[in-house]
């Protein structure tokens, strides 16, 4: 369990993240999903104690993370890929940390064994494809076998099975029990891994819903119409306040109109209809559409330390 | 690990199998403490190539140019003047090498904190050990006895082969003789210490070049800026100087150090200490208190 409660991260004059308060309950994956530079990686630093909080709190199981008497057995976290020092084998890089919590070092062993590094293992690191570097931060996550897992962009870098692994594996751990926050930019990318969504814009939650309950408000909302007369029709739904917008194959998209409306609509204007149909809005719509405005304050304040990109510091 | 209230867990199954054996045994007890993050940092240490070529560097260096610098006065010894030759001092010239043995001990202090900010692993480092002062005292621990052993090694490998090198012109020094082992035990000593002053400033400025930059510019450009000041205030500024430090502690004669000026050794490597413990003291403050 992760409590967050009233986080602000202040960079000089840039708010990053701006009273942000969430729970990342065990048992299920939750999606942490934002535009690049709302604050994803701020948060999460500030979650294992990296980044200590202007105001508010952040605990992990009640307590704070510089309190927890073993850290790297109660909470994993994949921060950035590629943080290893070149010139030191994977092996040895996952026995430094391991040592600090006294984790034998069969545990390293094993962990490499699980995210596919043993054969690996002894090379330099500086060696390591971006996927792998990947792999080995996912490694040092789960080294500590802990009960929180925290995942700042698991899946950059890695090609398309990678990627399924990824998913395979952070649900498995959420199946176990075990509290899973994993971040991403992408919609479509949560809505296959994660049950839960926290998602913020500008440092600011925006929603903290289930998956489905996302999808369900914010798909079935549009309607695809195809008529011979479509250049009648539309002039009448937009004088009712519908928008509407050309799908590109001589149907139109229509949105805050639903389908008996605009059949009632063409029906009293004589007009036959073709087609009419719900059209599912993406999921990558939506999150636009919700996170809109937090956008282009990303052209904005690009390169400002902590709000530049996710892990990019 | 238990499972969430939505998802229940079918009713016992009579043959089911033993729960797996638990993937990390449990912790001894407490809370992780200092010995492991040590053993942590060894293994830090030992794991890369920098570590070897540093080590290899600060001993070659310091072995080589002293036999290059006793090679010379034995060589010179009959065009000497008398004062040149009773102010000799072959402990001191034999550990002259020191000078450049102090720059490859000073980048391995530097290296043991500032890699770890240019390749970001402090944040995995400070994740697992959130006690940072931890942290940074285990890099000092096990720098310095790293640092202190090759040392020592160096300084006497150099004192021998540079007594060899010396021929049968020069007087040579013997460990048994008054301030010899003192001198020789003293160089080891001032190389770690100025290795553990690199690390400290590392931990403020926590970039290599800069860090790098910093600690060459106490050593070598400090002594040219004393240099240029009246002669008074040289004399009483001089004894602070790291360099003129390392000098006084690898003499064993007066004369050619304005020893009038210097602190006794113990204590010239006592300010020495200071400093380091000063520079690491801040380093442990800024390392407390910054985001990693």
């Amino acid at each position: 369990m992760i409590e967050a409660r009233g986080l602000v991260k202040r960079y000089g004059q840039v708010t990053a993240v701006d009273g942000l308060s969430f729970d990342v309950p065990p048992g299920r994956v939750t999606g942490f999903l934002g535009p690049n530079g709302s604050g994803k990686s701020t948060t999460m630093r500030m979650i294992v104690g990296l980044d200590a909080p202007d105001a508010g709190s952040v605990t992990v199981g009640g307590r704070p993370y510089r309190s927890l008497p073993w850290p790297l057995r109660e909470v994993g976290a994949l921060l950035e890929a590629k943080a290893i020092h070149p010139g030191r084998s994977a092996r040895n890089h996952l026995v430094a940390l391991a040592q600090t919590n006294a984790i034998p070092g069969r545990r390293v062993d094993e962990v490499l064994e699980l995210v596919g590094l043993a054969a690996v293992a002894r090379r330099r690191a500086g060696t390591f494809s971006l996927g792998m570097g990947q792999r080995l931060g996912i490694a040092a996550a789960l080294l500590g076998d802990p009960g929180v897992l925290l995942f700042d962009e698991p899946v950059n870098g890695l090609d398309p099975e990678g990627i399924r692994w990824v998913r395979t594996l952070l649900k498995g751990l959420a199946a176990e029990g075990r509290t899973v926050l994993v971040s991403s930019h992408l919609m479509s990318e949560m809505a296959l891994t994660a049950d839960h969504l926290v998602v913020i814009g500008r440092g600011r939650l925006v929603a903290q819903t289930s998956v489905e309950e996302f999808i369900a408000s914010h798909s079935g909302r549009a309607v695809r119409v195809r008529s011979p007369r479509i250049a009648d029709l539309v002039p009448a739904l937009v004088t009712t306040g519908a928008t509407v917008e050309p799908a590109g194959d001589g149907a139109v998209v229509v949105r805050g109109a639903d389908g008996p409306a605009v059949g009632d609509l063409a029906a009293s204007l004589g007009i036959a209809l073709h087609e009419l149909s719900p059209a599912s809005t993406s999921l990558e719509d939506a999150f636009m559409e919700l996170t809109a405005g937090t956008v282009e304050y990303h052209g904005e304040v690009a390169g400002v330390p902590g709000t530049g990109g996710d892990g990019q510091r | 690990m238990t499972t969430t209230g939505g998802v229940r867990s079918p009713a016992p199954d009579p043959v089911a199998p033993a729960p797996p054996r638990p993937a990390v045994p449990e912790p001894p007890g407490g809370a992780a403490g200092f010995g492991g993050v040590l053993r942590s940092e060894w293994t830090k240490l030992r794991t890369v190539r920098s570590t070897t070529w540093s080590v290899v560097a600060t001993v070659v260096l310091t072995v080589g140019i002293g036999m290059l610098a006793t090679g010379m006065a034995a060589s010179h010894w009959s065009h000497r003047s008398l004062i040149d030759r009773l102010t000799f001092d072959p402990t001191s010239r034999s550990l002259t090498g020191l000078l450049f043995g102090q720059l490859a001990v000073g980048v391995l202090g530097v290296l043991a904190i500032s890699a770890e900010y240019g390749t970001g692993t402090i944040r995995a480092t400070l994740a697992a050990v959130p006690h940072r002062h931890r942290v940074l005292a285990a890099k000092a621990v096990v720098f310095a006895a790293l640092a202190a052993a090759v040392g020592e090694v160096a300084s006497f490998i150099a004192f021998f082969t540079g007594q060899a090198m010396l021929g049968s012109g020069p007087p040579h020094a013997a460990l048994g003789q008054p301030g010899v082992l003192r001198a020789v035990v003293g160089g080891g000593v001032y190389l770690a210490l100025l290795g553990l002053l690199a690390l400290g400033i590392a931990t403020v400025v926590r970039h290599t070049a800069g860090a790098i930059s910093a600690f060459v510019g106490v050593l070598f450009v400090l002594p040219l800026i004393v240099q240029a000041l009246p002669t008074s205030v040289q004399d009483a500024v001089d004894r602070y100087l790291p360099a003129f430090i390392g000098a006084v502690t690898t003499a064993t004669r007066p004369g050619a150090h304005r020893v009038f000026a210097a602190f006794p050794t113990w204590a010239g490597l006592g300010v020495l200490a200071g400093y380091a413990l000063a520079a690491l003291a801040v380093g442990a403050w800024l390392l407390q208190r910054r985001d990693a």
